[in-house]
């Protein structure tokens, strides 16, 4: 039996003698299982202001289509209009889909590298019922989130049967086959590498057209707020409680009577649930399906921004998301700027790419403070 | 029939690249725990240095020689590549298994948006030996010569490693770290240096992978060592993480399961049989798989 | 607390091997080892003993760097408490772990070559010691038995020079016809050098031990000569929760 693990003493997964030290068998110092909740609510002005705060930016950021500002530098065009919207949008719809990363990621302590599996099936399934077995929008929606979930089950009760980085290569795996799936186009089904487009005769007019673009950023709000919820409703019930309990400790966790298999798989179904919605609204807002959502490169994505944000944390996720998705948009400006115009080429070239930059800043963040990168608040 | 004799050699030498490329991938898990997404870069950096080596010498030597010196380029800029990366990102984050591979995450997004910003994302054609493209009869088959090659390397490889893992010292401080890095150290041996020259041959040998399969691709792109990657990480899930022989039979598995299903059934569904082949294997043995839970 | 070392069996008291002085280890938020002090003769074997769970394989491993500890620990006078394991065992501590611990998938001969590339199940000791071994030296270790797994364990301990051996509960889980031929050897080996021995088996501590240390919850509760301690019925009692029975296995 090969077992590379840090521990002298290498009982196998959940089974410990009932000798001396079981504390003391564990070299890699995990802190202990702490149960209940996991944040506790502020007193007097400051509970006031945590629930303030997020309405007011809320009510902000449902104000912004009718901000006629010009923020030259930072977005396209006027705030309100339809190229800075559809920056936006993507960003809050991006860092709504982080959002349910960090529930497998942050909250559970799965380190799956198959996200986007499920946001694909979401995006996919949802043009493809809309226009190729021309069902109406909302049998359409309800046929990709029930879909995804029922795959995220199938794929979650596999791959749940191996632990830490084994289910990390094999979460890739199966998100890998979808992808190449996809890209075949099957049946002209999924529409290769062109992605497939939305059928703009099966949804409202308004979500459709240049003028819209207020409706659809009003849509990728509303994502981001259903998923907040569902997130702040699940973290702080029974099952949240055991998501954070196999997180800190599975092995203890097991222990306390936890079945850590259904917590994960739970945890798994759930945070798939809420990507296939992320994925439904993407294709919506962006006009179609995109075969790069079927990408390991997206769940890598999702990995940075969840990291970046701060793991284990809604506003951590979804900042990461959206400054992430932002700064990929935007950064290809910045390499144009005058103060870089004095560099060789080859230095501007790779200066050039967005994932040059968040790659090696990532790199960097994990780098200099590892311990922030991971269960950094419950 | 000569259908069959054809797809098993093709086959036979799709899993010697797969092998080649997981073979440095398995070792780097089973030692050290880390899976280490940076393998593509490695991979992509050893497609690139050996076109960029070639497209140097002077173009009046031979495409062979200087496929070969290119080759070698390739693998010293492989095995600099991972021994730089194992000194200067992994191993200070030791016992952060997940951070190093996160760390390895960044490393292959910003490795492939490099090589993307420098040498662009189209392929680039790379140039082979008149014979590679050309075929030899046999049992009533025309079978690419290319894919004989690969085997060879990949059979040399094998050969070497189990040489280098069963009777050199080296190799014994591998095996046994294999199955417990910390009694290794608990006998006095620093197991940290061997980490380092493992990631050096991983780099290596996944610097030859990505020589040998822009060969196979007729090309170089930036995202070639990624898509070999994903074979290589199933490749070693299935042979077992951590163990040669598993990874070399689980390699020719993939890549004859991989290249019959694509011609009995359809375009595709060669692909997708290698992921079912994964799923089947985790269902009916994933004991042997619970490797690092960190 | 000063440190009064009994000396029970007429050898001359000399400098300790081992000095732990204020050794504390903390898992996460857990406190496991809260300050513990004591020494180690320079010769015979010490018992560390104490219920389960007060920390003694954590002693051990806070001792040879596997757990992340602070405070004092001196070998010979010099300090080891900020040296990785590997350097700490060349530095002379040899140590065998709870669980024998050795490679199941490499040769008998292979795990001790680990220690010694040259000799393997040839050098003198182990014919000496461990004549079995020598026969069963091509064999997986991973299908000896358990009593044969911790002679292997022992033997790669003595293949190098050590100042000092700590030895993690050798006896558990084995025969009694085992136990004794374990207890044998340590008595042996414990003729030439020092050993920090955690161990369950009250017989077994009386046979062989010295001296004795006794934790509880983190820290050190007794020190004292092993006789003195096992022939203290009340005492046995009250430190380790167990009474010792007059017709023990060893």
């Amino acid at each position: 039996m090969t077992s590379p693990t840090d521990h002298v003493t290498d009982h196998p997964a959940g089974v410990r003698p009932a000798g001396e030290d079981l504390v003391g068998d564990d070299t890699t110092g995990t802190p202990p299982v702490t149960l209940g909740e996991p944040t506790s609510p502020a007193r007097g002005p400051g509970r006031l202001l945590r629930i303030l705060a997020p309405l007011v930016g809320l009510a902000v950021l449902a104000y912004l289509p009718y901000v006629a500002v010009e923020l030259p530098g930072v977005l396209p065009d006027r705030v309100n209009g339809p190229g800075s919207l559809q920056l936006l949008a993507t960003c809050l719809v991006v860092g709504g889909i982080a959002l349910s990363y960090d529930v497998l990621f942050g909250r559970t302590g799965l380190l799956s590298f198959g996200h986007a599996l499920f946001v694909a099936a979401g995006s996919y399934l949802l043009t493809v019922s809309l226009s190729t077995w021309a069902l109406p929008l909302p049998v359409a929606v309800l046929a990709a989130l029930g879909l995804s979930t029922l795959l995220a089950l199938v794929v979650g009760a596999v791959a749940l049967r191996v632990g830490g980085i084994a289910f990390a290569m094999v979460t890739l795996a199966f998100a890998q086959a979808a992808s190449i799936i996809v890209m075949r186009n099957p049946g002209g089904v999924t529409g290769g590498e062109e992605g497939r487009p939305l059928d703009r005769d099966a949804v409202p007019d308004l979500l459709v057209g240049v003028a819209n673009a207020p409706y659809r950023y009003w849509l990728a709000l509303a994502l981001v707020v259903v998923t907040w919820v569902a997130v702040a409703v699940l973290v702080r019930s029974r099952a949240g409680h055991a998501m954070a309990a196999v997180r800190e400790n599975e092995q203890r966790a097991a222990v306390l009577g936890f079945g850590t298999y259904r917590v994960k798989l739970l945890a798994l179904v759930a945070g798939s649930f809420l990507g296939a919605l992320g994925g439904v609204v993407h294709a919506l807002v962006l006009g179609g399906s995109n075969p790069h959502l079927t990408t390991s490169e997206f769940t890598l994505s999702l990995l940075v921004m969840v990291v970046l944000g701060g793991a284990g944390s809604r506003w951590g996720a979804l900042l990461g998301g959206v400054l992430y998705t932002y700064a990929d948009a935007r950064l290809v400006e910045v390499s144009n700027a005058a103060f870089l115009q004095g560099l060789p080429d080859v230095v501007r070239q790779v200066l050039s790419q967005p994932l040059f930059i968040l790659g090696a800043f990532f790199v960097a963040v994990v780098y200099f403070a590892p311990s922030s990168t991971s269960r950094r608040r419950a | 029939m000569s259908d069959l004799v054809l797809l098993i050699v093709t086959g036979l030498g799709l899993g010697a690249l797969y092998f080649i490329a997981a073979s440095g991938l398995s070792l780097i898990y089973g030692l050290m725990g880390v899976l280490n997404f940076a393998h593509g870069a490695f991979i992509t950096a050893g497609a690139y240095a050996a076109w960029l080596t070639m497209g140097a010498l002077p173009a009046g030597w031979p495409v062979v020689l200087r496929l070969l010196v290119g080759v070698l380029v390739a693998v010293c800029v492989g095995a600099v590549v991972g021994r730089v990366v194992e000194v200067v990102l992994i191993r200070p984050l030791y016992r952060h298994h997940i951070q190093q591979v996160l760390v390895t995450v960044g490393l292959s997004l910003a490795g492939v948006a490099a090589a993307q910003g420098i040498w662009g994302s189209d392929p680039r054609a790379v140039e082979s030996p008149a014979w590679i493209g050309g075929t030899t009869d046999m049992l009533g088959a025309r079978l690419p010569d290319d894919r004989f090659v690969y085997v060879l390397v990949a059979g040399v490889l094998f050969v070497g490693l189990l040489a280098l893992l069963h009777l050199t010292r080296l190799g014994l401080v591998i095996r046994a770290g294999v199955e417990n890095r910390t009694m290794v150290e608990a006998l006095g041996i620093d197991v940290h240096r061997t980490f380092t020259v493992v990631f050096a041959l991983g780099g290596a040998a996944a610097a030859l992978a990505g020589a040998l399969y822009s060969q196979y691709a007729g090309a170089v792109s930036p995202a070639q060592g990624g898509s070999l990657l994903i074979y290589a990480f199933i490749v070693v899930v299935i042979g077992g993480m951590g163990s040669l022989t598993g990874t070399a039979v689980a390699a020719v598995a993939v890549g004859l399961v991989q290249q019959l299903a694509n011609y009995y059934a359809a375009t595709g569904v060669g692909d997708l049989s290698v992921v079912l082949l994964l799923a089947l294997v985790l269902l009916l043995r994933p004991t042997s798989l619970k490797g690092a839970t960190a | 607390m000063t440190a009064q070392q009994p000396e029970s069996r007429g050898a001359a008291v000399s400098a300790p091997v081992l000095e732990l002085d204020d050794v504390h280890v903390r898992y996460g938020g857990s406190h496991i080892l809260q300050g513990v002090s004591f020494e180690v003769a320079a010769t015979g074997v010490t018992a560390l003993l104490g219920r389960n769970g007060v920390g003694k394989t954590t002693t051990l491993k806070a001792i040879i760097g596997l757990a992340p500890r602070s405070g004092r620990i001196m070998l010979r006078g010099s300090e080891i408490q900020t040296m990785a394991t590997s350097r700490i065992v060349r530095s002379g501590i040899g140590y065998v772990p709870e669980d024998r611990e050795v490679f199941g998938g490499l040769t008998v001969d292979e795990n001790l070559r680990l220690v010694a590339p040259d000799q393997g199940a040839d050098a003198p000791v182990v014919g000496r010691l461990f004549p079995d071994l020598v026969t069963r030296r091509g064999q997986r270790a991973g299908t000896l038995s358990g009593g044969q797994q911790q002679m292997v364990s022992l033997a790669r301990v003595l293949l190098r020079e050590n100042a000092l051996l700590l030895v993690d509960e050798p006896t558990k889980g084995l025969a009694p016809k085992l136990v004794t031929e374990v207890a044998d050897v340590l008595a042996e080996v414990a003729r030439t050098r020092p050993v920090l021995l955690v161990e369950q088996n009250l017989p077994l501590v009386r046979r062989i031990a010295d001296r004795v240390v006794v934790l509880d919850a983190g820290a050190v509760v007794h020190r004292g000569a092993a006789a003195d301690l096992v022939a203290d019925v009340d005492l046995t009692r009250e430190l380790l929760g167990v009474s010792m029975r007059r017709e023990g296995a060893a």
